[in-house]
């Protein structure tokens, strides 16, 4: 495979990846606002979508409507929801040789389809219908890659961009928040801290599992443990790494030729695999997200020179 | 302009029921409804955006992709008539290569004084360094698009001949798998020849031409200009079904006397390139320097033996438009025999006489640009205003060389689909003819361009032109 079409897939899933995050990143801001008036979560919704300063840029002021709109469609955003969609449609007709025709159709309809919807700003009545295409949209292309494609190098690299977007997503959905996870600053059960914890486990779409697996018992603690190490969980972040290792080592064996990267992911999936939620907080928790966000960055860059995406 | 029925319409002859390629699909058409057959249309309109089917229009938007209409109305060629145009079109491209070696060696053609030396040496579509050069397996156009137009019941005329990269294959055969989605039962009731196993056919007909040293894996790869290039579809579709790599410029580069890829293991030797870039682009070491689309050194490799690139480069002198009026006499030169298909008569503006009766008959004649492309920089005498007229005037006075003329054909009709009805419009025919060492191939029908508007003339896409799905009968009872 082309080095060129290793890195337009990974990009591709990559980018459908961050759209169908900062969907949810807006659901779980929407829905918040609607049940708490006056709590103020837009700007920690902009800060993990890494969007504060692009927005700061544009607004003087935090406003509800301007963020959503900032998120969900704004050009100048590159990671809104319409300009990941984008560059994941840029990056499929880019490598459209490798794709199914159902997965690249798939994706051209998403894209068709919400540039329509996206048009013109969403009223907040129209919103949760959009969001919830947005949902649908990604299922769709999620469900034509498991159908219809082989499992090889192209399977591969699609599915190292989904989980390598994800680990990056949910560790920093973590780390904007990880102050309201601290044993020293939580008063168990005081509102602002249910707010802070709802905004986490909704931002993952997580809200409902954590409660059937927990009993409804929301504690910081729980809370880090299902994000990090719960293995049942796809977004946590032992999930994606040890998803990670398995599509490198696949390479690996196609390929029969080991790089920098396997050692990394090995490295970073072991450390999930034996570590505990005691012993992060006890090292300290932001700590240990900081170092993991700057692996996975570490891991990215490494998977892109040993594929030679570029020249 | 026409009011249609000084036409030779393909359909219905001159007005006397439909004629006998016809019949099946008009005994069928009669049983449908307009309004299911409009419902039909727009549903091909989706399955064109859907499936991407678009074309990026210069100096526009990314934003603005557009689609070349589509009419579900095909247009049918009986098995005689395409058999007498597959003679006509394989004379044809052995003329051009046996044309293209002889013009880079020898240049026989122009020692016997068959065509004027300056219209070679003065040419710039003329490659001064593929002299001397012999292309893998003698090929110098492995794929050739000739554009044909019609009259009549028997008269069918060569507009012109592409061989460059002839472009449209990929919606001929995106137009026969949206005709039979949409009507699968009309094929069960006329039987069809199919185009489907092009993308094989080209496949197989590049992988007969390898180099000498050619690798183990005999590999074959696109080249395009890349992603915001026109026919970027056409590209990405026919390396899909070719089942090989789409390659740019820079996934390509020089090693070890072989063009090799940048693959996710390391570079990779390949073999044969169907390039889609110009030559002028190909190469920025011994062409344009500011081309950043080619591939440094690639024309070295390409002498020395190393790679074959299809078509072959400066095979634009054969479909150069000045050297057009002279197919008559390089087809006999070549193959000994008269050429079966009939050039269109052509005043070449260069000479005086030509020139002065063009002038004195601007407003019947089309007048066409010795370089252009695309109906670009060309003039319908009978649709242009006194003001355009006066416009071309001065420039065929200023620079005659520059243009050739031609009588105003009456370029037969086929209906389209209109919200009214059937109604006729002028359609040319662009049929694809692969050329090897295994021999010249050329699949049963090819691209039918449509003028949609009333009367025009006029079918290319830059200028409101659509295509239809062309059929060729199996055979005719």
């Amino acid at each position: 495979m082309l080095g060129k079409t290793a890195g337009g897939l990974f990009w591709m899933f990559r980018y459908l990846e961050r759209s169908e995050n900062t969907a949810r990143l807006i659901e779980a801001g929407f829905r918040i606002a609607l049940t708490r008036p006056g709590g103020g979560e837009w700007q920690s919704v902009l800060q993990t979508a890494a969007a504060r300063s692009a927005y700061e840029a544009k607004y003087e002021q935090v406003d509800a409507a301007q963020v959503v709109d900032f998120l969900l469609r704004d050009k100048d955003n590159p990671s809104s929801v319409l300009s990941s969609i984008a560059t994941a449609r840029q990056n499929a007709r880019l490598v459209r040789t490798a794709l199914t025709r159902e997965v690249w159709e798939a994706v051209n309809d998403t894209y068709m389809l919400l540039k329509t919807r996206l048009a013109r700003p969403v009223p907040d009545r129209d919103l949760p219908e959009v969001l919830a295409l947005i949902r649908q949209q990604s299922a769709l292309v999620r469900g034509t890659l498991h159908g219809s494609m082989l499992r090889n190098d192209v399977f591969d690299f699609s599915r190292l961009g989904t989980f390598l977007e994800r680990a990056d997503n949910t560790a920093r959905i973590l780390d904007v928040k990880y102050y309201v996870l601290l044993p020293s600053v939580t008063q168990v059960g005081s509102s602002l801290d249910n707010v802070q914890w709802e905004t986490i486990l909704r931002s993952v779409a997580g809200m409902r599992s954590y409660n059937w697996l927990h009993k409804g018992q929301i504690t910081p603690m729980g809370i880090a443990d299902f994000l990090i190490f719960d293995p049942r969980m796809p977004r946590s972040l032992k999930f994606a790494m040890s998803k990670i290792r398995t599509n490198l080592d696949m390479l690996e064996r196609e390929y029969a030729d080991r790089h920098a990267c396997h050692e990394t992911a090995e490295r970073l999936d072991r450390q999930l695999q034996t570590g505990t939620v005691e012993a992060v907080f006890e090292d300290g928790l932001h700590e240990f997200l900081t170092s993991f966000l700057s692996e996975t960055a570490q891991l990215g860059s490494e998977i892109e020179a040993n594929y030679r995406f570029h020249g | 302009m026409s009011d249609g029925s000084d036409f030779f319409d393909e359909l219905s002859g001159h007005g006397t029921g439909p004629r006998a390629p016809y019949r099946a699909y008009a005994s069928w058409f009669d049983g449908e409804d307009l309004k299911g057959l409009r419902k039909k249309s727009s549903e091909a309109e989706h399955f064109f955006r859907r499936t991407g089917i678009t074309f990026n229009v210069y100096g526009q938007a990314e934003a603005d992709e557009r689609l070349i209409p589509f009419d579900i109305v095909p247009r049918i060629l009986s098995a005689k008539e395409w058999a007498r145009l597959t003679k006509g079109i394989e004379q044809r491209v052995r003329a051009i290569n046996a044309f293209l070696h002889d013009i880079y060696h020898r240049q026989e053609i122009l020692r016997a004084g068959r065509i004027p030396v300056d219209l070679i040496a003065r040419n710039e579509a003329f490659l001064p360094q593929m002299i001397g050069v012999s292309p893998p397996g003698g090929i110098y156009t492995h794929i050739v698009g000739i554009d044909l137009v019609r009259t009549g019941e028997n008269d069918f005329f060569v507009l012109e001949d592409n061989a460059r990269t002839p472009s449209g294959v990929s919606y001929m055969l995106e137009n026969r798998e949206t005709m039979l989605q949409m009507f699968p039962e009309l094929f069960s009731k006329v039987k069809v020849r199919p185009v489907s196993n092009y993308p094989a056919m080209l496949h197989r007909s590049l992988g007969a031409c390898m180099p000498v040293n050619a690798s183990r894996d005999e590999t074959v790869a696109v080249l395009t200009p890349g992603i915001h290039n026109s026919a970027y579809f056409e590209h990405a579709f026919l390396a899909d079904n070719m089942g090989v790599e789409l390659v740019e410029g820079s996934d390509l580069r020089v090693k070890g006397g072989k063009i090799c890829m940048r693959t996710t293991q390391g570079y990779r030797p390949v073999d044969v390139i169907y390039r889609r870039v110009d030559d002028e682009f190909l190469d920025p070491m011994n062409f344009n320097p500011d081309s950043l689309l080619g591939v440094p050194g690639i024309f070295d490799v390409y002498r020395a033996g190393g790679i074959t690139i299809a078509n072959a480069p400066g095979t634009g002198i054969a479909d150069d438009k000045a050297i057009y009026s002279y197919m008559p006499d390089i087809v006999e030169f070549y193959t000994g025999e008269k050429a079966i298909l009939q050039n269109v008569p052509t005043w070449r503006c260069s000479d005086p006489d030509a020139l002065a009766h063009v002038l004195d008959n601007l407003s019947e004649l089309v007048v066409k640009e010795v370089h252009g492309s695309g109906g670009y920089g060309m003039l319908v005498g009978p649709a242009a205003s006194k003001k355009e007229l006066a416009a071309f005037r001065a420039k065929l006075e200023t620079k005659p060389g520059n243009y050739i003329a031609q009588p105003t054909l009456a370029l037969s009709t086929v209906p389209i689909l209109t919200k009214a009805g059937l109604a006729p419009r002028h359609v040319d025919l662009r049929p694809f003819a692969l050329f090897s060492p295994r021999g010249v191939e050329i699949t049963p029908g090819g691209l039918t361009r449509v003028a949609l508007k009333k009367g025009s003339l006029v079918v290319n896409s830059s200028q409101g032109g659509g295509t239809k799905d062309t059929w060729v009968l199996e055979d005719d009872d």
